[in-house]
């Protein structure tokens, strides 16, 4: 680790001025960006640490949305009434991130800020059409996630909220690699009227995306049935020694069809 | 037996210690004044070294020195050693390249020790070694076991990388056995590379004191002894008198802590240099570059059998990496630990085995958690089970049918099995694994889209090493035997001073068992005393399951002691000659009368001395034991795995876990499960999960948590354990050991489980998701097209 300055503010403000500042940093659960610091992967001269903004924290339901702040942990979202109510699929995605430790210090809005290519929630996000709420301005799904580790945040905007729509009927299905327990493979399935969002994670070359041809297929007909023989091309798929991208793309049918099985 | 003496489940005395945080491990020992060390390390995998420049890094803040490998060589300190001489088959001896604590000129793997940073803090050595400049000359990299003969040199004293082409066994005899047989089966199989990951990264601190001129190591060593011994004659760091080796608590091992390592070294001979106490503590990422690893075998077998099926011939061809330098015991792992071993559990007439040692540009590799028995018991379990499918044989019909059950019995490789039962233990763990219920279980499967399969291992392995003059005849650079003192304290309270060192294994529980079992006194009075060079004389340290068969056996030696003066004094003080006193249950007593005297209370006769003269007998009670083994030890057993495989995706959840150990006596039942269930899940993690992978470069690909999959406790089962016991002859306790029979046993039969529901004969460890899922998707297309 490199010396920083730490911060803690008590406001979004006093954050957001905070995180203005020249090579500053967000700091969220820590459970990235700590280890990348460790490993001098990373030098910021101030941390900015958002567990004092309290407006950031904790799960509503609004005008029909789900709105979850930004550093919400994983484990409030597995446990929430809310979310197991009107959004069962994301609460069972949140209870299957990594391991205890890591469900009660990372958050939703480090995950997403962060898009790990192997990241559980980018595909909640994408598949939902959730709404990502900043400082500054509200972004779609389908505008965010912009290649691995890339989003379309501005140097130093904090995302405050998540706005997903709630009762839909969604489900996940997630392939851990055996050695980090993120996502090999991971598809989260969302039924939007007729039609279906797919979203893949941890298989695209480019991180998150959405499976068209499965979203085909699902289309006027959200069942496990629909999909049966039906994959992605493995081109544009990730290759590397845990699986090769033939192997990724087979398990992203069995994937999909586990998800919409297990859908509710 | 009482509540803690021998076969009792005594709950282990040291991990209330542990799992309350109070461990003094050797991360906690602190000194005034120290300083931090830093290793610059290399990251290319071959490269000379043209130029070190440190002059701006020397100006860092905080920074104390720095130093490279000159300065070593100018200390005329020497290089890291390998201990165990092997010769070729020519009778030449192996090709040792020079093995430098810091590289002279020349770097031979990622992660090799390029200069030492040493500071205020590790902050500060970590910023100096950022304005280090080495110019590297970077050369062709060979990571491959398989190609390495035929890749650029990685010590010129070994153009073709080969350290040793060895060989075993009758060649004639075997091949005669082949040109008869009525079947043959052959089988390539590869080892995995592991790395071994104890909890504990290693650790250590340097002290030297001016005034006594006393050097001081604390070091998380599995034998300080060993460390102390190389330290001070071969590598010349102090004579041993002015050296202290400390090992405090170590929090585990599995053979990476056997060895002396370049950091240690480095520490302990900069304190002097420096004039503090130098600290160094493994990051992970060190741990998986710079300890030891273990394996990587890449092997041919052939097995001959007679048309009754009874074999007649194996012979094996393995070439085995040893990394970029021969670690300390490195050269007798595919050797002398590995071959003898090939008969299994089974009668075969002849056996031939050839093993090529080469060099690679990866971390080295040495003894790790059965170091060498895993490799034969993986070889021989698989292809007898091959054999037994391509001759439509139940696998375990087929392993009685061969198992050798006269005792002892002279394997064609330098054993002699002293005692067993292999057939005892295969009944039983039948019977407990439901083995007749498996087709049942099949169809169960089958109807849900899964498959099922069952694997064996009937393995054998040698332990309580060694025969210290058996062990020197093939080259061993020590004797293996233990050493132990007990002394007994005025008032009967005990201290036991051994030379085995507990990292995980329990010794201060089964150590005191049996101390409190022959003198009758409660197991709160006895201590047990280890991995300190000034409390301990000498030791051999612990590995190779031999703490029990081998040290234990040394405090029974010095406790026949103990007890032999402590009837003279008794004698004294029953008046009695001691010949006629009997000691049972903490009490002497003349034999016939009622006239007795409690242990305490002779102690304390001994030591006021008021009953005897000087003349008539020495005061005190305190004796030691040296105690060398007759033999080798040989655990043996069957394991059952039964797994069931989602074709779908190509997971395989094991289902069942059997397991029938023949450990001989049992000091500890509930200490041999723990081990017996660690070692079976470090054996699933070597058939399921691990596997060490360098690229083309020699960058190792597997450096952290996130790419090398170590086993959790969701990817194992509940095991079944049952125990068969035949003493073992050759020690006065009758112990065998049992701290690596579930390594050693469970990784072929995962495999054979694995092939077994596949209907496929092969498939590599770590069995991924994906391995097993082209082997499904394969077993699939070949049941279609037939
Ligand atoms: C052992 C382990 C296992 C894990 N397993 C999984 C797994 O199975 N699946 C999975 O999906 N994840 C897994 N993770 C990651 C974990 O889920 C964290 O959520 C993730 O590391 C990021 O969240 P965080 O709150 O820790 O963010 P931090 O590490 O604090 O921050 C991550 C990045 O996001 C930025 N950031 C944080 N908050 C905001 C914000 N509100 N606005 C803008 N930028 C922000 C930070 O500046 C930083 O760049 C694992 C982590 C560990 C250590």
């Amino acid at each position: 680790m490199y010396e920083f300055d730490y911060h803690r503010p008590g406001t979004l403000d006093a954050a957001v001025k905070l995180a203005g500042e020249a090579d500053a940093k967000i700091l969220a659960g820590g459970h990235t960006l700590i280890p990348t610091l460790k490993q001098r992967l990373a030098a910021p001269k101030l941390l900015v640490d958002l567990h004092a903004v309290r407006e950031l924290q904790g799960v509503h339901l609004k005008d029909g949305q789900l709105v979850i702040g930004a550093m919400t942990t994983h484990a409030h979202v597995a446990d929430s009434a809310l979310v197991k109510a009107h959004l069962p699929g994301l609460a069972a995605l949140a209870a299957g991130i990594g391991d205890p430790h890591v469900r009660h210090r990372g958050t939703i809005g480090g995950s997403v800020a962060n898009n790990d290519p192997a990241a559980d929630y980018p595909s909640a996000v994408l598949a939902l059409n959730a709404t990502i709420i900043t400082n500054k301005r509200s972004i779609k799904a389908d505008d965010f996630f912009k290649g691995m580790f890339e989003t379309a945040l501005a140097e130093g905007e904090i995302i405050t909220h998540f706005s997903f729509p709630a009762g839909i009927k969604s489900g996940y299905a997630k392939f851990p690699n055996p050695a980090s327990r993120y996502a090999l493979v991971g598809v989260y399935v969302a039924q939007h009227g007729s039609d279906a969002r797919v979203a893949v994670t941890g298989a695209g070359a480019n991180g998150v995306f959405r499976a068209s041809t499965l979203e085909a297929a699902l289309k006027g007909n959200f069942s496990a049935a629909a999909l049966e023989g039906k994959s992605v091309p493995a081109d544009g798929i990730n290759s590397d020694m845990h699986a090769d991208a033939a192997y990724r793309a087979h398990l992203i049918g069995v994937m999909a069809r586990r998800a919409v099985a297990a859908a509710h | 037996m009482s509540a803690t003496g021998i076969g009792a489940p005594v709950k282990r005395r040291e991990d209330f210690r542990f799992i309350t945080g109070k461990g003094q491990y050797t991360a906690d020992v602190n000194r005034h004044g120290q300083a931090y060390a830093y290793f610059l390390r290399s990251p290319h995998a071959h490269a000379t070294i043209d130029a070190i420049d440190y002059a701006e890094a020397l100006k860092m803040p905080g920074v104390c020195a720095i130093y490279t490998g000159k300065d070593l060589a100018d200390d005329k300190i020497g290089g890291l050693i390998c201990g165990w001489m092997i010769h070729s088959k020519d009778g030449s001896p192996m090709k040792a390249g020079a093995h430098p604590a810091l590289a002279q000129g020349k770097v031979r793997y990622v992660g090799d020790h390029v200069a030492v940073i040493i500071a205020d803090t590790l902050a500060e050595a970590k910023d100096a070694a950022e304005k280090i400049n080495v110019t590297y000359g970077v050369l062709p990299a060979n990571a491959d076991t398989a190609s390495a003969m035929k890749s650029a040199a990685v010590h010129d004293v070994a153009p073709d990388n080969r350290v040793y082409d060895w060989h075993l066994g009758d060649k004639g005899a075997t091949e005669a056995a082949f040109a008869k047989a009525a079947h043959i089966t052959k089988l390539d199989i590869v080892n995995n590379r592991l790395v071994p990951n104890p909890m504990e990264p290693r650790a250590a601190v340097g002290e030297y004191e001016e005034g006594s001129g006393v050097f001081c190591l604390h070091t998380t060593s599995q034998n300080p002894h060993v460390a102390r011994l190389v330290l001070s004659a071969f590598i010349g760091i102090a004579p041993e008198n002015k050296l202290r080796v400390i090992a405090p608590d170590v929090g585990g091992g599995f053979g990476a802590k056997i060895f002396i390592y370049a950091e240690e070294t480095v520490c302990v001979w900069a304190a002097k240099k420096v004039g503090r106490p130098v600290k160094w503590t493994a990051d992970r990422t060190e741990a998986f570059l710079a300890d030891a690893h273990g394996r990587d075998h890449v092997s041919h077998a052939e097995l001959a059998l007679d048309a009754n099926n009874k074999i007649i011939g194996l012979r094996v061809k393995t070439t085995a990496n040893l990394g970029a330098y021969l670690s300390t015991f490195s050269s007798s792992v595919p050797t002398y630990l590995y071959a003898p071993l090939l008969s299994g559990q089974y009668n075969i007439p002849a056996i031939y085995a050839e093993v090529d040692a080469v060099y690679t540009n990866t971390a080295p590799v040495d003894a790790y958690r059965g170091a060498g028995r895993p490799e034969a018991t993986f070889l021989v379990e698989r292809i007898i089970e091959v054999a037994a499918r391509e001759r439509g044989l139940d696998p375990a019909q087929f392993r009685q049918m061969n198992y050798i059950t006269q005792f002892p019995h002279q394997t064609p490789l330098i054993f002699a099995y002293d005692a067993g039962d292999f057939n005892a233990s295969m009944v039983k763990a039948l019977e407990l694994a439901d083995y007749k219920g498996v087709g049942a279980r099949k169809a169960d499967s089958a109807a849900r889209g899964k498959l099922r399969g069952v694997g064996f291992s009937s393995y054998i392995e040698a332990c309580g090493i060694a025969p210290s003059a058996a062990v020197g005849s093939l080259g061993a650079g020590v004797g293996l035997w233990e050493s132990a003192e007990v002394r007994v304290n005025a008032i009967g309270t005990v201290e036991v001073l051994t030379g085995s060192h507990s990292h995980g294994q329990g010794h201060e529980t089964t150590f005191a068992q049996l101390v409190s079992d022959r003198l009758g006194i409660p197991i709160e009075h006895v201590s047990i005393v280890h991995g300190d060079t000034d409390k301990v004389q000498m030791g051999m340290g612990t590995y190779g399951s031999r703490s029990g068969a081998v040290g234990m056996s040394a405090i029974s030696k010095a406790l026949d002691k103990i007890e032999a003066k402590a009837k003279k004094v008794a004698g004294f003080v029953l008046e009695a000659a001691d010949t006629d006193i009997e000691f049972k249950d903490g009490k002497f007593t003349v034999k016939g009368t009622d006239k007795t005297i409690d242990f305490g209370s002779v102690a304390l006769q001994a030591y006021i001395a008021h009953k005897f003269t000087g003349a008539q007998l020495e005061p005190g009670l305190k004796e030691g034991a040296f105690y060398d083994p007759t033999n080798f030890t040989f655990p043996a057993g069957v394991h059952i795995c039964e797994v069931e495989i989602d074709p779908d995706t190509g997971v395989t959840r094991i289902d069942r876990w059997t397991a029938v150990d023949d450990f001989g006596a049992v000091i500890n039942p509930m200490i041999v499960e723990g081990q017996v269930h660690g070692g079976i899940a470090q054996g699933i993690g070597q058939a399921l999960l691990e596997g060490a992978v360098y690229d083309k470069d020699g960058q190792l690909l597997t450096a952290s948590y996130m790419d090398y999959a170590m086993p959790r406790a969701d990817d194992l089962p509940n095991y079944k354990l049952g125990f068969t016991e035949t003493r073992c002859p050759s020690n006065p306790l009758g112990i065998k050991g049992c701290g690596e029979a579930g390594a050693i046993a469970a990784p072929p039969a995962v495999i054979n489980a694995i092939t077994d529901a596949l209907g496929h004969e092969n498939i590599a460890m770590p069995a991924t998701p994906q391995a097993v899922w082209r082997a499904a998707q394969h077993a699939v297309m070949k049941k279609a097209a037939e």
